[in-house]
């Protein structure tokens, strides 16, 4: 069954990247092959960013050997890897909302006139000729900002393009992307597959790993484990690899005890954002918000803790009607959000994890308002320790931890402010499997001792998996509220995309 | 894989709550490599010139830092929270004239020094309702109310002055409170400590990094943010007017041009004592080091009868050489 390898395009080995505290790339190896997809796969903290920025210049290995055509190189910098023809389409890749599509493809790299001025017609013809070439109806000359975040992945993906790649890195390129923006994907990486460009693919999904990778490379904890073709696996051999056990069963059991009403919403109104929002949430509960990007889940909740105002409704928790007009008088009523965005809404990155969690409590870690730095750790420690966090230590910044690590520093800032609510959107997007789980088990381990749970996603299993109840939103508007025997995936994707049942039949 | 299976379920793993010591963390500090140049330039001075070594000459020098770093602690404050106020020396101006208003008009030191107080706070309050609640960003709106303040002092005055305080006023910029040490002295090391305390031990000091690191994320995690950078533009204003206060009774006199450029050398002091211009970083100590280090410099200077246009370049290159220096090590480790 060996097929004589040739040499593959990019070689890494024995690559050893360490930080303060960690060692985040422990001897790994890597090979791309030409006109190939390879898949690599790790959870979060694997060490798969690392490698990226390895790849790329941004960080340079401490041990270890990088060969193009078997020729060991050194990429400095990031401009040496692009100059060696290695780029990569990030998970937040960065471009330039104030510039044209056609600028942000050639910055750094536009073509000039014999002046040395930016030659702006060529520019354009060359920009849209790349466009055109993976078939995207883009204008060249359009505003970055005005364009959709698909698009602006197939800006990404030219801007790639444009420095006339080998190797072509794509990290979780689809994570923002609709179902037929994906598809358009996979035909691009076929096409650049045609062109014999090697292509690194990294992402959490097993269903695009098996629909578009040749080769996979797995690593685990900074290690690598194993690596092959894709048609000599399985999805179980490869989840196996990447966690060391055996996966089983994704979802936690649980026999929900539902008890009494804990918050009611009635005709909840934004200007432009939501309409009639109303419902009831009771103790010990998980409800479930599906739709669509754009449903106006997230306003809906944004206005619930007094991010937004809403232009009528009434909450009411208990007997009481709550006037919430801040986030801070949202948690003194026992309600909280744990937002999306990580990164932006959730983490303060930069610092450290104890003093992340104890954010929103601190005026029950405190005396008089003077910090208590003792009380601070127990208090970080007892709720990192429950959802299961990795880290060196307390002290460490969130931001040196991997994606899956930093939502389990968000949830344990939230719930350690001991709320009655919590609303958690997207709670699992963009982390790997076992911090799923951890966060899966977490959730109904919170419903089981009595703490209500609103859970915004938008991944069917998910919703499935945990709700017990799921009310469907469509363009700011409750579609439709589901239990039992009338919640399937098709039930949801129809009230979600509003599509009738005698359509769908 | 579920978690709640008992035999699956992961032993929790225990986390450090710190890696290292604090000691380590203080030798490696920036305060620490300020504090090491600050007693240098003492050990260069004292060879430098015969009169540098003596308590009085020592005392007088003090007068060069205590009265910006008065304002330094809460602009280091305003600062970590990423805003800035470069109004401070026009409040100054602002502050010191309705001084001498009041007592044209008769007040005794304590309402003099009441309205030099007042007026601080008041210019803050401006600065402030303008930064929250109308969301203008602070740098452009102090560098107009810089104009505004000064400006109005202008108007008052002209190229007149207030002269003529009473006697009880100069107790806090000529006063002493034993043997060589000056009231302001004590007004500063008493507000190093209160400032000290206040960012590094209390909730607000906590909300004022988180704020400057993450405003969003402040905001999610229930901090009242308009509130908090309200009461820093506040205690920016009020630290002004002291400041006023203490200026104004040095010099006895009033004009429309004191203190001026005084913002430059304050955001200075701010920087050179570590905390980042961009917010969420920095520490009290490091701007009560970076004070007494440009105290140090401009008096061993002046004792050299190096003019003041010399020194401010000297101010200005060692800033920079200061935050260069630790980056370029850096660099050099790298490579």
């Amino acid at each position: 069954m060996a097929e004589a390898s040739p040499v593959p395009v990019l070689e890494l080995s024995g690559i050893v990247k360490t930080f303060p505290g960690t060692r985040a790339l422990d001897g790994v190896r890597l090979e791309l092959h030409a006109g190939e997809v390879t898949a690599l796969i790790g959870e979060n903290g694997a060490g798969k960013s690392t490698v990226v920025k390895c790849l790329t210049g941004i960080y340079q290995p401490d041990e270890g050997e990088i060969r193009l055509d078997g020729t060991p190189v050194r990429f400095d910098t990031p401009q040496a890897a692009a100059a060696a023809g290695v780029t990569a389409i990030h998970q937040e890749t960065v471009l330039f909302d104030d510039l044209t599509v056609a600028e942000n493809i050639f910055l750094g790299h536009a073509p000039k006139t014999r002046f040395g001025l930016i030659d702006r017609a060529a520019m354009r013809r060359r920009a849209a000729a790349i466009l055109k070439g993976i078939g995207a109806e883009i204008d060249p000359d359009v505003l970055l900002k005005d364009l959709g975040i698909a698009s602006k992945h197939l800006v990404a993906i030219s801007r790639a393009l444009s420095i006339d790649a080998r190797v072509v890195i794509m990290d979780e390129p689809t994570a923002a992307l609709s179902h037929k923006e994906i598809e358009e994907l996979y035909e691009l990486v076929e096409e650049l597959k045609r062109q014999g460009k090697a292509i690194l693919f990294i992402s959490h999904k097993f269903d695009e790993i098996f629909r578009i990778a040749d080769r996979y490379t797995v690593f685990r904890d900074g290690q690598f484990v194993g690596q092959g073709h894709m048609y000599d696996t399985t999805e179980a051999d490869l989840v196996r690899m990447m966690v060391g056990r055996s996966v089983e069963q994704i979802f936690p059991k649980r026999a929900p005890r539902i008890g009494e009403e804990v918050l009611r919403v009635a005709g909840y109104c934004h200007p432009t954002e939501f309409e009639d929002i109303g419902f009831g949430l009771r103790k010990g509960e998980i409800l479930g918000f599906y739709g669509l990007v754009g449903a106006g889940r997230s306003e809906f909740m944004q206005a619930l803790i007094g991010l937004t105002r809403p232009s009528k409704g009434v909450v009411k928790m208990g007997d009481k009607v709550l006037a919430i007009r801040s986030p801070a008088e949202a948690i003194e009523a026992g309600i909280v959000y744990v937002p999306e965005d990580r990164g932006r809404q959730g983490a303060i990155t930069q610092l450290p994890i104890f003093q992340n969690v104890t954010l929103p409590s601190l005026g029950r870690t405190s005396r008089n308002g003077f910090l208590r730095m003792a009380e601070e750790f127990k208090l970080a420690r007892e709720y990192t320790q429950r959802l299961d966090l990795r880290a060196a230590s307390l002290d460490t910044p969130v931001g040196a931890l991997s994606g899956g690590n930093q939502q389990k520093v968000v949830i344990a800032k939230w719930l350690a402010t001991k709320p009655r609510v919590i609303i958690l959107d997207e709670p699992t997007k963009g982390i790997d499997i076992g911090s799923k789980a951890a966060v899966h088990d977490f959730m109904s381990e919170l419903a089981a001792e009595g703490l209500s749970v609103i859970m915004v996603s938008s991944e069917i299993p998910e919703i499935l998996g945990m709700s017990d109840r799921v009310i469907v939103m469509r363009e700011g508007r409750i579609a439709a509220e589901l239990a039992g025997e009338a919640l399937s995936p098709e039930t949801l994707v129809r009230h979600a995309a509003g599509i009738s049942a005698a359509e769908a039949a | 894989m579920s978690l709640a299976d008992p035999d699956m379920a992961p032993v929790p793993r225990n986390i450090p709550d710190r890696l290292g010591t604090p000691a380590a963390k203080i030798l490696k500090s920036w305060e620490a490599l300020l504090l090491l140049v600050a007693v240098a330039v003492f050990i260069l001075n004292s060879f430098a010139s015969p009169y540098f070594l003596d308590a009085w000459s020592l005392s007088d020098a003090t007068f060069n830092f205590t009265e910006k770093a008065m304002i330094a602690f809460a602009m280091a404050l305003l600062i970590i929270s990423g805003e800035i106020d470069l109004s401070v020396a026009s409040i100054i101006a602002l502050a010191s004239t309705a001084m001498g208003l009041v007592m044209e008009a008769g007040g005794g030191t304590g309402l003099i020094v009441a309205a030099g107080l007042a007026t601080g706070l008041l210019c803050g309050a401006f600065n402030g309702v303008l930064v929250t609640r109308l969301g203008l960003p602070s740098i452009v709106v102090t560098i107009g109310t810089m104009s505004l303040f000064r400006g109005l002092s202008y108007i008052v005055l002209g190229d007149g002055a207030f002269r003529g305080y009473p006697a009880g006023l100069a107790w806090f910029g000529q006063g002493y409170v034993f043997w060589v040490i000056t009231v302001e002295m004590v007004i500063f090391v008493l507000l190093a400590l209160a400032f000290g305390v206040l960012l590094h031990k209390t909730n607000f000091g906590r909300q004022v990094y988180a704020i400057g690191n993450n405003p969003t994320a402040a905001l999610f995690s229930g901090i009242r943010v308009a509130r908090v950078k309200m009461i820093l533009f506040l205690m920016t204003g009020l630290m002004s007017g002291l400041a006023a206060v203490c200026l104004t009774s040095r010099l006895g006199s009033t004009r429309p041009s004191i203190a001026s450029g005084m913002e430059l050398e304050v955001v200075t002091m701010v920087v050179l004592g570590g905390v980042s211009i961009l917010g969420g970083s920095g520490s009290i100590p490091g701007v009560v080091i970076a004070a007494v280090l440009m105290g140090l410099v401009t008096f061993g200077l002046g004792l050299l009868n190096v003019p003041g246009i010399v020194m401010s370049i000297f101010i200005g290159c060692m800033l920079i050489g200061v935050i260069a220096v630790p980056r370029l090590a850096a660099k050099l480790r790298r490579a």
